[in-house]
């Protein structure tokens, strides 16, 4: 149960620092990349089984 | 800004879409009809609590004869992904009829595999058997417990109670957590329920069913424990003078955690595991499709055999799904029929399964039972 909390923790704090990094972003290719790479975090955050 | 929006909103386009297809092939739902043979169901909770009503709480089909006699347990499933097990089980559960003895039957050992496709691996989510009523739709599966259902792994499974370590991954693998614990992971009580089932059903044997890549070499094989190997190697010289070649190998006393090895080592029973070879398992395949999974062709597999770098024969006709399910119905039969010659007394008698060259010649499209047109309370979700 902690490792499990540890995990979803650990993911929203990525999750985090991709949304950040896209705000931040100026290139159109690195913000597909951000959002393309965020849409796992967010699944799992979701807890889409 | 306005850009920024716009691929956010193509992403989370993409995530429901995405999210939509996991969803739904988690869970696809597969009706099995059982047939006139099955007595009733169980499911796998009824011998262990610890699993009722959680993912791997899977049915247990129970075919009883006239004539009493002895126990099988057939498992199919125990790495879905590889499908020919899963549909001779579907088989013998919709068509089988016992003249002595009970069979039980198991669609999908482990439940939770079903629900998942290998990450990285390109599998299709799903894969359809042709019928003359429309077609059946099961899951892909894997070979490995969902982690959704099992997480995290471990550095290194150790396995119980011998403490061998083994791969990290096999701690999900349905046939490296023989025999399993009360208290362990999903996959442990799964197969501590298995144990439970066989205990109390007083299982003469089990027949695990499973499907390998042709460069591993067990294949084409029935695996036994040292107390069905006479058994074993019977069936294997009636069946390569009759039917197709089929070898026999010893199960090792040095590799822990799999059927062949715990259940012989911790019950009563014993068990013999049936290898088909299936291509789409190859390591060196091309494109990892529905079209391989069914028809077992692959010209990179084919140019692999001429390297000499498997343990079977490919050509361009491959290994078709109906030559796969067509082996095991054979060879569960011929087990079937020598156990009984044996042991009359605890005989299993079954009819009404085709054997190999039925199966090739109708299809196995051909022994699957239209949902819709069978009474509701014969039908049972996998």
């Amino acid at each position: 149960m902690i490792v499990t909390i540890l995990y979803y923790l650990l993911v929203a704090f990525v999750a985090f620092l991709v949304i950040r990094n896209l705000l931040k972003s100026r290139e159109w290719q690195e913000e597909a990349l951000y959002v393309v790479f965020l849409i796992p975090l967010l699944l799992r955050l979701l807890r889409l089984k | 800004m306005t850009r920024k929006f716009v691929i956010i909103v193509l992403g989370a386009a993409l995530a429901v879409f995405a999210g939509l297809d996991f969803y739904r092939s988690r869970h696809l739902r597969e009706p099995v009809v059982a047939g006139p043979g099955v007595a009733r169901v169980k499911t796998l909770g009824d011998y262990f609590s610890k699993v009722k009503g959680t993912v791997n709480d899977c049915n247990v089909y129970i075919l009883e004869g006239a004539q009493p006699g002895g126990a099988v347990l057939v498992l199919g499933g125990t790495h879905p992904e590889e499908p020919a097990t899963r549909l001779v089980s579907w088989i013998l559960a919709e068509n089988g009829i016992l003249e002595q003895g009970r069979l039980f039957v198991v669609c999908s050992a482990n439940r939770s595999a079903s629900t998942v496709t290998r990450p990285s691996g390109a599998y299709p989510d799903s894969f359809s058997i042709p019928t003359t009523w429309g077609g059946q739709t099961f899951r892909m599966g894997d070979r490995w417990s969902n982690p959704l259902d099992q997480w995290p792994d471990p550095e290194v499974y150790i396995h119980y109670p011998t403490g061998q370590n083994l791969a990290y991954m096999d701690g999900r693998n349905l046939n490296r957590t023989w025999p399993g614990r009360p208290g362990g992971t999903l996959t442990e009580k799964t197969t501590h329920a298995f144990m439970e089932l066989i205990r109390t059903e007083k299982i003469d044997f089990v027949i695990d069913l499973h499907e390998a890549e042709l460069q591993y070499p067990v294949i084409s094989t029935i695996v036994a424990h040292p107390k069905g190997q006479d058994l074993a190697a019977m069936a294997s010289m009636v069946l390569s003078g009759e039917e197709f070649k089929i070898g026999v190998e010893s199960s090792p006393e040095a590799l822990r955690g799999l059927s062949h090895r715990e259940i012989g080592d911790h019950s009563d029973a014993f068990t013999l595991l049936f290898e088909a070879p299936e291509p789409f398992l190859d390591a060196t395949r091309g494109r990892t499709d529905a079209k391989l999974l069914l028809e077992g062709k692959d010209d990179f597999v084919v140019r692999a055999g001429k390297r000499g770098l498997l343990f079977e024969t490919i050509d361009k006709n491959g290994w078709p799904i109906d030559v796969r399910v067509g082996r095991h119905t054979s060879t569960i039969l011929t087990v079937l029929d020598l156990w009984t010659l044996d042991h009359p007394d605890r005989g299993v008698i079954l009819k009404n399964v085709p054997r190999y060259a039925e199966v090739i010649e109708k299809g196995t499209g051909a022994f699957l039972k239209d949902p819709a047109s069978a009474e509701s309370k014969t039908i049972h979700y996998e």
